[in-house]
């Protein structure tokens, strides 16, 4: 038995049992280190799978060797390969800042929970990532969404646990959407494996029954997703969380959704089923493009950088969804470097926010005056990955931009790049407002000389990680795009199984029996 | 290394500052750098260096010709002088600015396709606003605000611009361009608004006197001379250039005459001189190029010379108004030379460096049969020589003795106007040093009998005017006051002038506007109101209401979808 054939089943392998490990050994120390170990172990593995489907090669792992479509099947390309090492290299990196990031927010005696949450957290969303099989997809959703709801309820603040209460709810219904669709499709397919769903969509009895499991998956995602007008648990779930947490879940569980709509549109459906609809143009398209102007304008109000980044990252999500919403080559490639680009800004950004939080223990933005000189590290940080935010050139933020604007140029829609534009302008304000509070107002002294000062290495050193990072994808941004112009090649490919013939073809030229 | 270039040794000197301590070690960086950037592209071969691959297209980021060539010398030259200028500043944030945003000038010259210019673009914005920013006081911050704003908004149209381009014509190289589709237009207002064109301009005497001492000395050679260059490698020949131009060298003189604060006439005769250069671009014969890559290249040594003087008498003295100064010749002999020498040259004195660009404009205009233009910028000239080359001095360092008696400028300052003032000097006495930089091989003599005489009348009536009006009290007075602008007419005249003209057609015509206005600051209240904490769109909703708009948008997705069935 080759190593190298294990790779997927290790993938979520490592962190399940990384779980456990972690309540039994009842120190937060201890279980620090495992999750940061999983989370290593986890970013090698999903390297190895990136290089082993570079080249477009598709690895179909059987769990326990029950054969696909009965067993549960790994399926791992290109596209999904890509988010697997996003949402790893994001939880190695956050778990390190992890290490004093949490130490303040969260409880001592609630640590080892903590680090157990973040396991099962990591488990689920790697989970939805690399299965090929539809209710599997489900099961780790709930595993994750139930993972999330512990670690937002560990926040400091009260409100984190009605936040925690109203994601669950939302979180929930969202799930459940999930599952009905996932229902009709067996009904109308007879089938849970993704392969075979799609091959036996075009010869399904009932049109309309898998009609309805559409509209219940796309509705249950865009709650996952966080996809304007469904994103109102967000603001909250990731303003009275611990930061640390919000660093985590930025970067991770909605690109997770997008990548999982993403699959279910283009892979499972088929571009005919899914984009041949009005729903694109009238709902879905609307709701993008109205999310990332209202949510700018929103975030630009804000009196708290949570917030503010909260609302900014549903704008963000907008242009990831109106650049899958143009179908096109350039518009889908877009779409996934911005997936990948926004992961690891605003995971820089949530964490620059943490070091603050750490040394001020709030976020309020008219109080950060004076922060350019006592924190001039976080400050710079901040700075740094805000002028990715906006798009400005040689930044990961240009590079998804300028693609989006461009694909969308390609398609005629003028109005949508000006849009994206004007967008960009308010994202200019809502970051310039902080900095210039941090570099040019007085610090507020309501107690006598506050004195503050620099973060801990061990939270600057992973913060400065992600930024080089940011800016490598910024200045050689051809690795990304051709990854994701790969990604949306095989996306585009259309059903992952060519369709069934069906029954009645075989009963009349006598070859089914 | 293929990659490497003389802009990438400035952004990493720039980077690099930020690390060193010692702030004389950094000035030191900031000299040292221009000079190996000279030597550096003296040495280069011209053609096309450094091709990479960046988001899926072929960009040219080194494009080595005359045209190039020249900008980038002259570039380098200009940081040298003012780093040297600024040897006594400490600010790191001034020094990391000016190596930066030299680096992108000299980045963007080079660059070989629109977007590699597109970078350097917004990078010398984003640099440049931070030398406005060094004043630290809450009027530059807002300054700096505007004048980025309009700096980016050039930046956004450029982008704009290169993609439509790159739509229709499926070519990203920097060549020169046609206007005619909306993309070339996009791209030609992004250049103009960088290069102060008329009514674009406002920025410019916005920002500049309101820099530091030094911040100024810089900003005045890069930003508008890239934008020159720019116009010169996309838009040569284009016959519009050729009266904004004229615009251009004519109407700063009436706000430079009666403009007050001597930076800010510094900045208007700025705009002017600018102008020479678009008509230049828009002949676009050889000769005009080259006149307008010398008329750059000369304008940056001088303008930067006079920026220096009045910037060292600002230094001693703290103010640069008109009506604070004047007499300051005792005290400040060498400066008042310097300033005299700068004011000879902007005003193409023969034996000055202007003389010897200036002659090859006006000779391009002439042959290509300009002649209403010809006398437009005749005229032009004689407004320069009130203006910048007898106001300035004669304010500053003559004029009624104000009293004031300031120490000599300090001694780096003095070198640095020094070493400029002889470049001047030098250019206009051999100018063959000049014209062998020169893209185009056109021979060309400029001391002919003709152009001496031409000149030498010009200089001596408007002295005589000058005299003229001095004596007979016809000058305006230097007055603390502030001039309006061509901003004013949008922002005051005209709604004033409708309403008077007649109450009915007043109200008829600003009716819908003032509805309009109306409905824009409603609509920009209301979304402000939806979106503040505690606003509809921005507080957390309740369950219930998550719920509600869920069943809202299941609904749309369900019609939508069987609409189809």
């Amino acid at each position: 038995m080759n190593f190298f054939d294990q790779v997927p089943a290790l993938q979520i392998a490592v962190p399940l049992i990384g779980a456990p490990v972690c309540v039994l050994l009842r120190n937060g120390r201890a279980a620090w280190a495992v999750t940061q170990f999983c989370s290593v172990i986890c970013t090698l593995l999903s390297c190895m799978l990136v290089a082993a489907t570079r080249d477009g090669t598709v690895i179909r792992y059987e769990l326990g060797s029950w054969s696909a479509p009965s067993g549960i099947e790994y399926y791992v390309d290109i596209v999904n390969a890509s988010v697997l090492l996003v949402v790893s290299f994001i939880s190695a990196i956050v778990c390190l800042y992890a290490y004093r990031g949490a130490e303040k927010e969260i409880q001592q005696d609630k640590h080892y929970l903590f680090y157990t949450g973040w396991l099962l957290c990591i488990t689920g969303l790697l989970g939805i990532v690399i299965t090929g099989d539809a209710f599997n997809a489900f099961v780790f959703l709930e595993i994750s969404s139930l993972a999330t709801y512990l670690l937002i309820s560990l926040g400091p603040d009260r409100n984190s646990l009605t936040a925690a209460f109203r994601y669950l709810i939302m979180g929930s219904i969202g799930a459940s959407f999930i599952l009905i669709g996932v229902g009709f499709l067996f009904a109308a397919t007879g089938s849970l494996n993704m392969a075979d769903i799609s091959a036996r969509i075009p010869i399904a009895d009932s049109p309309r029954t898998v009609l309805v499991a559409f509209s219940f998956l796309t509705v249950g995602l865009m709650i996952k997703a966080a996809i304007f007008p469904l994103h109102a648990w967000l603001a909250n779930a990731y303003h009275y969380a611990p930061v640390t947490v919000t660093a985590l879940l930025s970067g991770t569980a909605t690109k997770v959704s997008l990548y999982l709509l993403l699959r279910f549109f283009f892979n499972v459906f088929g571009i005919q089923f899914s984009f041949g609809q009005m729903l694109l143009n009238y709902v879905l398209l609307p709701a993008a493009i109205a999310g990332f102007v209202l949510m700018s304008v929103v975030a630009l109000y804000q009196s708290d950088l949570r917030r503010m980044l909260a609302y900014s990252s549903v704008a963000q999500i907008g242009y990831i969804v109106a650049g899958i919403c143009l179908v096109s080559p350039l518009g889908i490639s877009a779409g996934i470097v911005h997936i990948i680009n926004h992961a690891l800004i605003k995971s820089a950004l949530f964490m620059a926010t943490g070091c603050i939080v750490y040394r001020l223990g709030h976020a309020h933005i008219q109080s950060l005056g004076g922060m350019a000189k006592q924190m001039p590290i976080t400050t710079a940080a901040f700075i740094a990955s805000g002028l990715s935010l906006i798009g400005v050139p040689l930044t990961a933020g240009f590079i998804s931009k300028f693609n989006l604007i461009a694909a969308m140029l390609e398609q005629g829609w003028w109005i949508g790049a000006a849009l994206i534009l004007a967008s960009s302008l308010m994202a200019t304000l809502y970051i310039g407002r902080v900095v210039e509070i941090m570099i040019f107002r007085k610090p507020r002294t309501s107690t006598g000389t506050l004195e503050v000062n620099e973060a801990p290495m061990q939270m600057l050193i992973p913060l400065w990680l992600l930024i080089a990072l940011s800016i490598v994808f910024g200045i050689f941004g051809n690795e990304t795009l051709s990854i994701a112009s790969a990604g949306a090649e095989r996306l585009l490919t259309g059903p992952l199984a060519p369709a069934l013939v069906p029954e009645s073809a075989y009963l009349s030229t006598g070859a089914g029996q | 290394m293929t990659l490497a270039q003389p802009a990438f040794l400035f952004l990493a000197a720039a980077a690099g500052c930020a690390f060193i301590r010692n702030a004389k070690l950094r000035a030191l960086l900031l000299l040292a750098v221009p000079c190996i950037s000279l030597l550096w592209v003296a040495l280069l071969d011209s053609g096309t260096h450094a091709t990479v691959q960046y988001a899926g297209l072929t960009l040219e980021m080194m494009r080595v010709d005359g045209l190039s060539r020249i900008f980038a010398i002259i570039f380098s030259i200009a940081a040298g002088l003012s780093a040297l200028y600024a040897w006594h500043v400490r600010d790191l944030m001034q020094q990391i600015a000016t190596l930066a945003y030299a680096g992108a000038a000299i980045g963007g010259v080079f660059a070989g396709d629109l977007l590699t210019l597109f970078l350097y673009w917004e990078v010398t914005a984003v640099a440049s606003v931070f030398l406005i920013w060094a004043r630290r006081t809450h009027g530059a911050f807002s300054t700096g605000m505007r004048y980025l704003l309009i700096q980016v908004l050039s930046g956004v149209l450029l982008l704009m611009g290169l993609l439509l381009h790159y739509q229709d014509s499926g070519s990203m190289a920097f060549t020169s361009m046609t206007l005619g589709s909306i993309g070339t237009w996009c791209i030609f207002i992004a250049f103009g608004i960088k290069c102060a064109f008329p009514l674009l301009h406002n920025w410019l005497q916005d920002s500049y006197p309101a820099a530091t001492v030094t911040g100024t000395v810089v900003l005045s050679a890069f930003t508008t001379k890239m934008a020159v260059y720019a116009l010169a490698r996309g838009f040569p020949g284009t016959e519009i250039l050729v009266y904004i131009g004229a615009v251009m060298t004519l109407f700063p003189i009436f706000f430079a005459e009666i403009e007050n604060d001597l930076r800010r006439v510094l900045a208007y005769s700025l705009n002017n001189q600018l102008g020479f250069m678009v008509v230049g671009v828009g002949i676009g014969t050889p000769l005009a190029i080259n006149g307008t890559a010398a008329h750059a290249f000369c304008h940056i040594l001088y303008k930067a010379l006079l920026f220096m003087s009045i910037g060292a008498v600002l230094f001693r003295t703290g103010t640069s108004k008109a009506s604070e100064l004047g007499g300051l010749y005792r005290t400040m002999p060498k400066t008042a030379i310097f300033c005299l020498i700068g004011a000879a040259s902007i005003s193409a004195v023969p034996l000055f460096s202007g003389f010897v660009s200036k002659s090859l404009i006006l000779s391009a205009a002439g042959k290509e049969g300009y002649w209403l233009i010809w006398i437009a910028l005749l005229i032009a000239s004689a407004g320069v020589l009130s203006h910048s080359g007898i106001k300035i001095p004669y304010a500053a360092f003559f004029a009624k003795d104000c009293g004031k008696r300031p120490a000599e400028a300090p001694r780096h300052m003095l070198w640095a106007m020094g070493i400029t003032a002889s470049l001047c000097v030098l250019i206009g006495i051999f100018p063959g040093v000049l014209y062998s930089l020169l893209p185009n091989d056109v021979p060309y003599h400029p001391y002919t009998f003709g152009h001496i005489l031409t000149q030498l009348q010009l200089l001596g009536f408007a002295l005589l005017a000058f005299v003229f009006v001095m004596k007979t009290g016809l000058h305006p007075h230097e007055i603390r006051a502030v001039n309006v602008d061509s901003d004013w007419i949008y922002r005051k005249f005209l709604p004033k002038q409708i309403k008077r003209i007649s109450p009915t057609i007043g109200i008829l015509v600003s009716l819908p506007g003032k509805w309009l206005a109306n409905a824009v600051a409603h609509s920009t209240a209301q979304l402000a109101k939806l979106s503040e904490p505690r606003g509809v769109l921005a507080r957390g909703w309740s369950i219930n209401s998550m719920v509600f708009i869920l069943t809202v948008v299941m609904g749309l997705v369900l019609i939508f979808n069987f609409g189809k069935v």
